[in-house]
This record gives C-alpha cells, sequence and structure tokens, in this order.
C-alpha cells in the first residue's frame, strides 16, 4: 500500500503544471519513458507490417529456367514468371532491321534495341508481358494476334502500341515494356530473374 | 457518473471545444481512463491485472488478425499453413508465438484478476453486475481459446475438438444430434474447422464489448480497493491519469518482459509437443491433455468415475465441470457477509489461503496430470471441497464469522490521520 502523507490535490498533476524557468527531473522521466515506449512500438510494428511482404515461397519461385530451342524466327512464346506473363520472341531479321531504323531521341521511352537486349542475341526479345500502363496483357505473342500499328504488341485495354523492339510507340503506356533480368545458360536454355 | 470532486473536462484546443460540442471522445477517454476517474488512492498490485488482461486481448486480436491473413481453414491445408507461417512467413514465426503464448499471458492476466475479486470481495453490492460480466467474459475467453487451438489442426486440435464436443452427448436424449450439429459431422473435420475458425475470429470482438459493459458498470460504483471500505471524501482518491495509467504502464512494461522472454526463449513450453503432428482421425495420443488454463476444470469432469442415482458418470462430469464455473454467478448471493475485503475476514482468508487457493492447485495439477491413481482419488476430493467453498463454507461463514474492526476511511487506513472532510 502506498504511505502519502500529504493529500493528493488534483491539480497536483504535473503535465498541466506550466514551465517556469527551465526543465524538471520529471520532465526528463517523462521523455525517457515515453521515448523507449516509442522504439519498442517501432519494433514492433516493424515486423507486423513486414509480415505482408513476399514470403519466402514467393520468393523462391522467383528464377525460372526457360527452353527456347522450338521457338522460330517470327514465333513468340508466353510463360509465367512471378505470376506474371513473360514474352520471349525471336525476332525475323527485317522486324530487327525496323527496330535499328528507328530516331531513338523521338521516342517516349528512348532505348535501341541492342539496349534490349544481350550482345549477339539481338534476335531474342525478352520482355514482361505487362502493359506498362495499367497492366493488361498485351497482344502479339500468339499466333494471329493483333500486334499493334509498329508490328510488336497491341494492349486492348485502353490501346497502347509497341514496336518490334517493345517499345512504347502510341497510346498512354509512359515506358517500354520491362525486360527482366536474365541470363543465357546455353544458347537453348535462358534464365529469367 | 462519478464523485462530485472529479475533475472537469476541458478541451484544450479550439479544435477539442469543436469536436466536444458533436463528438465527445475525448470526454469519455477523460472521464473513464483519465484524469476525470476518482481512484481510490491504496490499490494494490493485484488491482493492475484488468488492464493488462485488456492489453493482451489486443496482443491476441493484433496478432490473430495477422495470422488469419496467412491461415487456410481447410482440414487438408491447415497445417501446412501453420508452418507455412512459422517458416516462409515473414516474422510468421514470432507473430504466432506471440499469439500462442498471449493466450496463456491472457489466462494469467484473467485468473489473478478473478482471485483478486474473489478474495477482497470485488463481487458485492453493489458492484454484482461488473463481476457477472466478467464471468460471462470468462466463459467467452474459454470458447475462444479452444476455438484457437484446434485451428493449427494438430492431434491435441483434432482429439482435443472430439473431446469436448464430445461433453454434449452426455446431454440425454438429445446429446448425440446437439454433438452433430456441432461438428456438422460425425467427427471434427472441414466443417467443424471452418464454423471454429469463423467463430474464433468473431469472439474476442464480443469480448471486447462485453468488456465495455464491465466496464461501463465499474465506473457506476467507481472501482473496490483492498480494504473494501467506501471511498468517503476526495482525500481518499487520486484521478486516474496521471496515476494508475503510470502504474499501469509500467506493470505492461513489466509483464511484457515476462511475455516476450517466454516467446522469444522458451515459446513451446506451454504447448503439447503432439500438436506438431497432423491430425489423424485414426489414432488419438496417448495422454491427451488441454491448454493448462483448463486444467482445473478437466480434473473436476474426470473426477467422476461413478454413476450417481439414475445419473451416469459421464453426465455427472460434465454437469459438475460446467458447474464449477456457473456457480460464480451465485456467489454475491452466497457469500452475504458485508465485509468486503479479506484482510479484516479472519476466518475466511484462512479458507481462502489454505483451502480454495490449494484445492484449485490441486486440480490443475491433476488435471494436466494422466487419469490414473492417485490423481483420480485426489480430483474427487479436491473437487467436493471446491463446491464445498462455495456453497457451504462460503454462506456459513457469513453468519458465523466475527469480522475485524474496519478502518474509518481509506485515507485513515493509509496514513493513519482521520479522513478531513473536505466538502
Amino acid at each position: 500500500m502506498a504511505s502519502v502523507d500529504t493529500a493528493v490535490e488534483p491539480s497536483d498533476s504535473t503535465i498541466s503544471e506550466p514551465e517556469i524557468g527551465g526543465v524538471r527531473r520529471r520532465d526528463f522521466i517523462n521523455i525517457a519513458a515515453v521515448s523507449f515506449a516509442g522504439v519498442g512500438v517501432v519494433a514492433t510494428v516493424f515486423p507486423l507490417v513486414n509480415q505482408m511482404n513476399p514470403s519466402a515461397d514467393v520468393l523462391a519461385l522467383s528464377s525460372i529456367e526457360v527452353d527456347i530451342s522450338a521457338i522460330e524466327p517470327g514465333q513468340a512464346i508466353k510463360t509465367s514468371w512471378r505470376k506474371q506473363p513473360i514474352f520471349i520472341r525471336n525476332l525475323t531479321a527485317p522486324e530487327i532491321e525496323e527496330a535499328n531504323k528507328v530516331d531513338v531521341s523521338g521516342l517516349r521511352d528512348p532505348q535501341t534495341l541492342a539496349e534490349r537486349t544481350q550482345v549477339g542475341k539481338e534476335n531474342w526479345l525478352i520482355t514482361l508481358g505487362v502493359c506498362t500502363h495499367l497492366g493488361c496483357v498485351p497482344l502479339g505473342a500468339a499466333q494471329g494476334e493483333i500486334k499493334g500499328e509498329y508490328g510488336g504488341y497491341f494492349c486492348p485495354c485502353h490501346g497502347s502500341h509497341y514496336d518490334t523492339a517493345g517499345r512504347t510507340r502510341k497510346g498512354p503506356a509512359p515506358t517500354n515494356l520491362e525486360v527482366p533480368e536474365y541470363s543465357f545458360l546455353t544458347d537453348t536454355v535462358v534464365k529469367i530473374g | 457518473m462519478s464523485f462530485p470532486w472529479a475533475q472537469q473536462y476541458k478541451p484544450a484546443t479550439e479544435f477539442g471545444q469543436w469536436m466536444d460540442d458533436r463528438l465527445p471522445i475525448g470526454r469519455l477517454v477523460y472521464n473513464s481512463l483519465g484524469a476525470g476517474y476518482p481512484t481510490p488512492r491504496n490499490l494494490n498490485y493485484m488491482w493492475n491485472f484488468g488492464s493488462l488482461a485488456g492489453v493482451f486481448l489486443v496482443v491476441q486480436i493484433v496478432t490473430g488478425i495477422i495470422l488469419a491473413m496467412h491461415y487456410a481453414a481447410n482440414a487438408d491445408i491447415a497445417f501446412d499453413s501453420v508452418e507455412h507461417i512459422m517458416r516462409d512467413v515473414n516474422s510468421g514465426w514470432m507473430i504466432r508465438y506471440a499469439h500462442a503464448n498471449g493466450a496463456s499471458f491472457f489466462f494469467i492476466a484473467i485468473y489473478l484478476h478473478i482471485g483478486r475479486g474473489l478474495y477482497y470481495g470485488s463481487y458485492k453490492a453493489p458492484r454484482e453486475m461488473i463481476w457477472l460480466l466478467g464471468v460471462v467474459i470468462y466463459l467467452l475467453a474459454m470458447a475462444t481459446a479452444f476455438m484457437g487451438y484446434v485451428l493449427p489442426w494438430g492431434q491435441m486440435s483434432f482429439w482435443g475438438a472430439k473431446v469436448i464436443t464430445g461433453l454434449f452427448e452426455a446431454i440425454p436424449l438429445v446429446g448425440k444430434p446437439i454433438q452433430e450439429l456441432l461438428l456438422g459431422g460425425f467427427a471434427p473435420d472441414n466443417a467443424a474447422l471452418n464454423r471454429f475458425f469463423s467463430l474464433h475470429y468473431l469472439l474476442p470482438f464480443v469480448i471486447a464489448g462485453v468488456i465495455i459493459m464491465h466496464i461501463w458498470a465499474l465506473h457506476i460504483p467507481g472501482s473496490s480497493n483492498p480494504t473494501g471500505v467506501n471511498v468517503k471524501g476526495k482525500q481518499d482518491t487520486v484521478p486516474f491519469h496521471p496515476f494508475y495509467t503510470a502504474k499501469d504502464g509500467w506493470f505492461v512494461g513489466l509483464a511484457l518482459i515476462f511475455f516476450t522472454a517466454m516467446m522469444f526463449f522458451m515459446p513451446n513450453a506451454l504447448g503439447h509437443a503432439d500438436n506438431y503432428i497432423p491430425a489423424n482421425p485414426l489414432s488419438t495420443p496417448a495422454h491427451i491433455v488441454p491448454e493448462w488454463y483448463f486444467w482445473p476444470w478437466y480434473a473436476i469432469l474426470r473426477a467422476f468415475t461413478f454413476d450417481f442415482l439414475f445419473v451416469p458418470a459421464k453426465l455427472l462430469g460434465v454437469l459438475a465441470m460446467f458447474s464449477a464455473i456457473l456457480v460464480w454467478f451465485f456467489l454475491p448471493w452466497l457469500d452475504r457477509s458485508p465485509v468486503r475485503s479479506g484482510d479484516y475476514r479472519p476466518r475466511f482468508k484462512k479458507f481462502f489461503w489454505f483451502g480454495l487457493i490449494p484445492c484449485i492447485a490441486i486440480l490443475g495439477y491433476c488435471g494436466g496430470a494422466p487419469a490414473e491413481e492417485p490423481f483420480v482419488m485426489m480430483s474427487q476430493l479436491a473437487s467436493a471441497y471446491y463446491f464445498a467453498h462455495f456453497l457451504i463454507i462460503l454462506p456459513l461463514l457469513s453468519r458465523i464469522e466475527k469480522p475485524e474492526p474496519l478502518p474509518n476511511s481509506i485515507t485513515e487506513a493509509v496514513t493513519g490521520k482521520p479522513l478531513q472532510q473536505a466538502s
């Protein structure tokens, strides 16, 4: 049991007392206690929010190997990487030529075909099949699909046109189709991610 | 409803005033947990466990909502989804251990809170309603904890669900249909798991609602105190804030040290290893026990090994187990002594410390022990004493006991000087 000899007045609340001529010891205790609790709250909240980030099993799906030996020039395949579509396209010589002909400085997102492919593998255009506007899957990879005015891809959602290098040429898409990190393990197997 | 000397809420800012005229949340907090709630100045540490239980309920709700983001309530994948939480989800192991141990800490807090009420007579007039609502909270917490323990769908989950729903089977005539209704089948399976998950998510919010009523009812007469003497004047009280907010806050910090120590260094100490084996409807674990907080009641259930008159042992055990808690609903009218605090009741004090507490400890021990001798006999004796305490000893004591003289006021009890009546 507490043994307080003086009657405690309700107005003894140290919080409302105006500060006169410097700080009191209790101010230090208050600040120290609240700061300590604040650090504790931050340390607690971090894992409680971080648990929403991709979990280990999701991250484990983050690289795939694709056999591209069966893709003839002019063909493309769709595959899935991190639950998102990937377009792997074997460009024909005229398509490469057309992509290189473009004046890069006039593009919305200036990039050459060489910057979007790997050295010696300029015919392999590997991009995410995700329109950079709002995330639909553009047409043009499968046989018979509309390829848009520039012969690459066409997004039916809001009418974005991509050229044979997967660059945005017309419509609302702000950037070129994203090129994921990838490497050729052999001439016919590519590792994405 | 408060004492006339309670501090009045005055908004500090113009915006505060604007809000106060429209939605006086600030005023509500001020009068409930702030300086506007005069509280007896002599509360000891036993008065800390109500707020502590509230904190652990919040811990359970927060961690539980997070676990529900990753858990799958399907008999085929529930167990795997818990392992997914433990191994794959960022900090998932920590959040699950916090939830599993948080339940134990909630019950530790709630048991000490109930024990405080039993010893200091907090259930007596005019606080009967607070006590009754508290018993409701406890019953809801038991149901919630039980259903939560089923969700990982391990061996203990499955057999716990089977045994506890089996209790209802003991009811004559309608028992079997009731059990099938509860399970949505003939044994625990997907239907049971799904409804348990649904209710396990719902009930904590019901508990929170009943807690609001519990606190509302508390604020009519105000908190009791270790002397059991009513507050008589301004000197008997201090404002809740900053005095008890600071004390409760420091105590929560202390409790969290024990909680985190448990969570990080011995997270499975209170669990059962068999629950890391996936549910198998064809094989019962050799030694099946509920979580520790149910042990005393489980011991009472198992104490009835004999038929009595025409009542089979199974039904007797079930009735006794439920009655052991339901008797608390009648407590304010069983204990007629006008003296609240056990400190001033020499005989009650002895029966409490040397009768009831050891009796519940023995029941708890036997409930966790195998169902064999000598534990069955010990359970039987302790069960008999448990009921005798509430149904015979307390009513008798209220008649024959001569209480010690009470202090004239809280202030006098604390300072030795008489209360100076201010107004």
